[in-house]
């Protein structure tokens, strides 16, 4: 369907071939909010059993593709919101906080569509954390400036008074407030492409030379948002060999009246010395900063920090991934067809693993993605704003909790 | 003093060893000064830069020397003249020969053994000092010596010759000396090569440091001619010796010490042996060095500035690319939509020329056939990479030469020269030249030039096209041969190597190292749009290697595995840096982030003087559709 930032993998839930991770976080949140809905939810421990079903359907759908990462994001958001939720509708079924704690969540609290935070604000202040500590609930006033300008888009500040107003009729509440959020959470996702391309003019100036590698719907309504600001500026853009979804972003680019170069893979370093500045999508954004990115975008990094290039990743909230990578370059990548890269024909003499005796001699790597260690990235943008790769865990743990973390953690290592 | 002042010259000293090409003669006085105390150590012996397969020999300087063998009259009156001591130094040194073969190699009594025995050390020390870019400082003087020596040998071999034979002469007694410099000599060319390498590695290294890089060049060169000679000067000897110098300047003893200078200059292991003359020497050289720079720097400074190769044809200058349209042999036609990025670069529609130029054929008829086919090949790139196309382009040269005849009322120098001239115009009109064959041409037409007037035409032309003959098999094969023995040696057992896109060299190297039954694995790494991997592949594959082959975009992923990454090179330039298939610096910089140690394997004679920041300055554009066609 849409062509989202360079990861096409084959979903098994959909019936159809899902590509992008924006496509498969979409219909990964779809369907578990069909999950929710359809889930007979006992009086008590509403949460716990929506949970667990969440946690059983998510479990499958991270063992049918382990690699995109976004379905085990969503899992897990979904499983953060219904605690929320529940969190919630506990502390305000005791009813014990007093209006202006509310109130100050509500200012907080449209940070993200997902209306965990004032949840989470009451739940700090009613009994220990149900999840570490971020800038947004400890420091709500003093530092929060930096990460707020970009609030104001997303618009979420409607659910906080619809959560205070239904106080009481938490029983049935529960499933219905999980579905609103999950629904929010959808929407984000979906316009999650708006609110990074809302920043573009903050950080693409007049007569400035952009590079990017392969296509990604972020990086494309990124650049037009700028252009469409009357900045004019220059694309360099790099096929991406072997998929070369460069042509068609380049294609799309020019279609829509940018001066766009496109150049092969092997010319970045030649160019890299005239862009001022890189700017890439991301198949996940890892907790430590790092980037797991279509392949070639460990070369298009080195270039750029080489030549001092800001390398700038551009990431939708659902591609931040809460886990820490180990050898990411071997353990999340995916080894495609040779084809790609050879013709079978010509080489099929080399490549016959049958009848030859002992290993082939011809081996054909071809994966799909790169691991973009932290330190070669200057600046994430996602749907929340401007993010240093350093701060990437504090922003983690905004949108998961750290319970499900180790749920998942097991559920991936049992695949 | 003395020592300060070679200081503030060296820069200029490296610079004549290295635009080797036009500083010919540097008048050997020029850097007498610093090259004394260097020398002294090197060894006078310097010379023939004839020898080596390898050197980056400016084609000039080396074809320089020749004519001062063969016009050996002529040269060295004009060194005595100026300076009347360097006849008692010549004889001296001859004698010294012996003693200084002692050192390091077999003496041998017979004279003439005696002679290519001396040449091929010279030949060493002059490849030294040329191959690293040098500024080895013994050029210059070595120049001088070679000629001195040369003229010694010479007289010896040749003296009783007629003067016309003499050219000839030299001829062959060159050949001679190649011979023996590939045989005998052959440990020492390796090692000259590995010099040359490592250089070159080192200098991909420090690509952007290139002030940094020249002075660590500087060093090594001193240090390797030490070594080579083993005299293995250390540090506090050299200083030693510079004091030496200093002191015996203060006392102002030069004139008295000349002969016993010569002597001490002749050999380093003089200066080893025997400390007092050691001291001595350098005083010499002081002095000759002070009453040189007197005359003898001024010259050189302009010559200098002759050599500062022109600036390169700028593409967006209007006038300039009209007026070149105008000499042009088929029209090209421009791009249509130019990059404003290589607006400087040429741009044309390519595809089209093809046609064109075949329909052409009839018409060019001062082009000859053998150049036009060349043309046609590099235009439908038939015939690429740097050594194929230069030997292409030589090999046509030596047709045009023997079916010259020169026109009547025209000599043969002036005419053939401009001749060549026009074909290279046509062939820069196919494909813009490799730098490789910018040298070599530079080194044919100073051979054209540097004809004696008293050759007959059979015989100018038999010279030049053993000229090219030579050229080849010394600067590019018996090269490709000791750069394949050397870098097979840093290939081990259990290897991962890598290699990006096809070059002839690495290539070689690979099956050469197989061939020595080494274990070890290929990555042949390839990127669009030339697929050049995939051809070098095959030939792998059928040679029985184990490859893998995989895109330049996974490079990274490939990396950790590998152990060690071979490069080809169109070119290393003297800043440095090393100028090769679009592509070649990725792989470098993500092997220098895995620390995996990268050789680049690249012939001397592909070396060049101009100096180049990043990759747009000057480049060669292909096919604006090969990008856009999958």
């Amino acid at each position: 369907m849409n062509t989202d930032d360079s990861s096409w993998w084959p979903m098994g839930d959909g019936g159809d071939k899902i590509e992008g991770s924006q496509a498969t976080a979409r219909q990964t949140a779809e369907l578990l909010r069909s999950v929710i809905s359809q889930q007979r939810v006992p009086y008590t421990n509403q949460a716990g059993a929506l949970i667990d079903a969440v946690k059983a359907i998510g479990e499958q759908l991270i063992a049918a593709n382990p690699v995109e990462l976004a379905v085990g994001n969503i899992v897990r958001r979904v499983l953060h919101i219904i605690r929320e939720e529940d969190l919630s509708l506990t502390t305000a079924a005791i009813g014990g906080l007093n209006l202006s704690a509310v109130s100050d969540d509500e200012n907080d609290d449209d940070r993200d569509g997902d209306s965990t935070l004032s949840a989470a604000a009451v739940a700090a202040a009613a009994r220990s954390t149900l999840r570490p500590p971020s800038l947004q609930t400890l420091l709500e006033d003093t530092p929060v400036s930096a990460a707020v300008p970009q609030t104001s888009s997303s618009g979420g500040d409607s659910e906080g008074k619809s959560k205070s107003a239904d106080k009481s009729s938490r029983s049935r509440k529960l499933k219905h407030d999980v579905i609103e959020a999950v629904n929010e959470l959808i929407q984000d996702i979906v316009t999650c492409h708006e609110q990074i391309a809302e920043q573009a003019v903050e950080h693409i100036h007049q007569n400035e030379v952009i590079l990017t590698l392969g296509s990604s719907r972020t990086v494309l309504e990124f650049l037009f948002a700028a252009k469409e600001k009357k900045r004019s500026f220059r694309v360099f853009v790099a096929e991406g060999a072997p998929r070369y979804q460069g042509h068609l972003l380049a294609k799309e680019l020019v279609a829509r009246g940018l001066q766009t170069t496109l150049i092969t893979d092997s010319a970045v370093f030649a160019m890299i010395s005239r862009v001022n500045m890189v700017i890439v999508g991301a198949h996940a954004v890892m907790a430590n900063g790092g980037v797991i990115a279509p392949v070639g975008m460990n070369l298009v990094a080195l270039a750029a920090q080489k030549h001092a290039v800001p390398f700038v990743v551009l990431a939708g909230s659902h591609k931040l991934c809460p886990l820490y990578p180990h050898n990411p370059e071997v353990l999340l990548n995916e080894l495609r067809s040779p084809s790609e890269l050879l013709d079978f024909g010509e080489f099929s003499d080399c490549m016959d693993f049958g009848s030859g005796s002992g290993s082939p001699l011809l081996h054909v790597v071809n994966p799909a993605f790169d691991y973009v260690p932290p330190k070669l990235v200057s600046l994430f943008i996602t749907d929340a704003g401007g993010h240093n790769p350093s701060y990437m865990y504090r922003l983690i743990a905004d949108y998961y909790s750290a319970d499900d973390l180790v749920v998942q953690r097991r559920a991936t290592a049992g695949n | 003093m003395d020592a300060r002042r070679v200081s503030q010259v060296v820069p200029k000293v490296r610079q004549v060893g290295f635009v080797t090409h036009s500083d010919p003669n540097p008048p050997p006085q020029a850097s007498r000064a610093q090259s004394v105390p260097i020398e002294s150590n090197s060894g006078t012996p310097s010379d023939s830069p004839d020898f080596s397969p390898v050197m980056i020999p400016p084609p000039r300087h080396h074809s320089e020397n020749l004519s001062h063998l063969r016009s050996a009259a002529v040269a060295v009156p004009e060194s005595s003249s100026r300076r009347p001591m360097w006849d008692d130094r010549v004889a001296v040194v001859g004698s010294y020969n012996p003693g200084n073969s002692l050192l390091g190699q077999p003496v041998s009594p017979n004279s003439s053994e005696v002679n290519s025995e001396a040449s091929t050390t010279l030949g060493w020390f002059g490849r030294n000092s040329s191959g690293k870019f040098s500024a080895g400082s013994s050029f210059p003087g070595g120049g001088f010596d070679l000629t001195t020596v040369k003229m010694e040998n010479f007289t010896q071999l040749e003296g009783k010759k007629p003067e016309a034979v003499p050219e000839r002469g030299g001829g062959a007694a060159v050949e001679v000396h190649n011979e023996v410099s590939s045989s005998t000599a052959k440990a020492k060319t390796t090692k000259a090569e590995r010099r040359a390498m490592q250089e070159a590695q080192r200098a991909a290294k420090a690509a952007t440091k290139g002030k940094g890089g020249g002075g660590g060049v500087e060093v090594n060169n001193r240090e390797s001619s030490s070594n080579t000679l083993k005299a293995k000067t250390t540090k506090a000897e050299r200083r030693e010796t510079q004091e030496a110098q200093r002191a015996a300047k203060a006392a102002g003893k030069a004139q008295g010490n000349k002969p016993v200078a010569a002597a001490g200059g002749a050999g380093p292991g003089n200066i080893l042996r025997q400390p007092s003359q050691n001291r001595d020497d350098p005083a010499v050289g002081s002095t000759i060095a002070g009453s040189d720079r007197r005359g003898g720097d001024r010259p050189p400074e302009r010559e200098r500035k002759k050599d500062v190769p022109p600036p390169r044809m700028q593409f967006d200058d209007q006038g300039r690319v009209n007026k070149s349209k105008k000499r042009a042999v088929f029209n090209q036609p421009e791009a249509k939509n130019r990059v404003e990025l290589f607006r400087h670069l040429p741009q044309y529609e390519h595809g089209s020329q093809l046609t064109d130029l075949e329909s052409k054929f009839l018409e060019l008829d001062s082009m000859h056939p053998a150049v036009y086919k060349v043309g046609v090949q590099y235009l439908a790139g038939d015939v690429t990479g740097g050594n194929a196309r230069c030997i292409a382009m030589l090999r046509a040269f030596q047709e045009v030469i023997n079916d010259y005849s020169t026109p009547p009322g025209k000599t043969l120098v002036r005419d053939l020269t401009a001749k060549i001239s026009s074909y290279v115009s046509f062939l820069i009109e196919c494909r813009p030249l490799s730098m490789s064959m910018g040298n070599a041409i530079r080194f044919q037409k100073s051979r054209i030039a540097k004809l004696p007037l008293t050759l007959s035409e059979t015989e100018a032309k038999a010279a030049l096209c053993n000229d090219i003959d030579r050229f080849i098999n010394e600067k590019i094969i018996l090269a490709d041969k000791v750069i394949v023995r050397h870098a097979a040696t840093k290939v081990r057992d259990g290897d991962v190597l890598l290699t990006y896109g096809s070059s002839c060299v690495v290539e070689m190297i690979l099956l050469y190292a197989h061939e020595l039954g080494k274990q070890f694995r290929v990555v042949v790494v390839d990127s669009r749009p030339k697929h050049e991997g995939q051809a070098l592949l095959r030939r792998l594959l059928a040679k029985g290697l184990s490859c893998t082959y995989t895109h330049i975009n996974a490079v990274s992923y490939i990396m950790h595995e590998v152990t060690r990454v071979f490069l080809g090179a169109s070119s290393v330039l003297s800043n440095g840096t090393t100028y090769s298939r679009v592509g070649t610096a990725c792989v470098a910089m993500v092997a220098h982030a895995f620390r995996v140690p990268v050789l680049i394997c690249c012939e001397a004679y592909k070396f060049h003087e101009r100096v180049q920041l990043d990759s747009i300055c000057s480049n060669e554009l292909g096919m604006l559709v090969l990008v856009l066609v999958r």
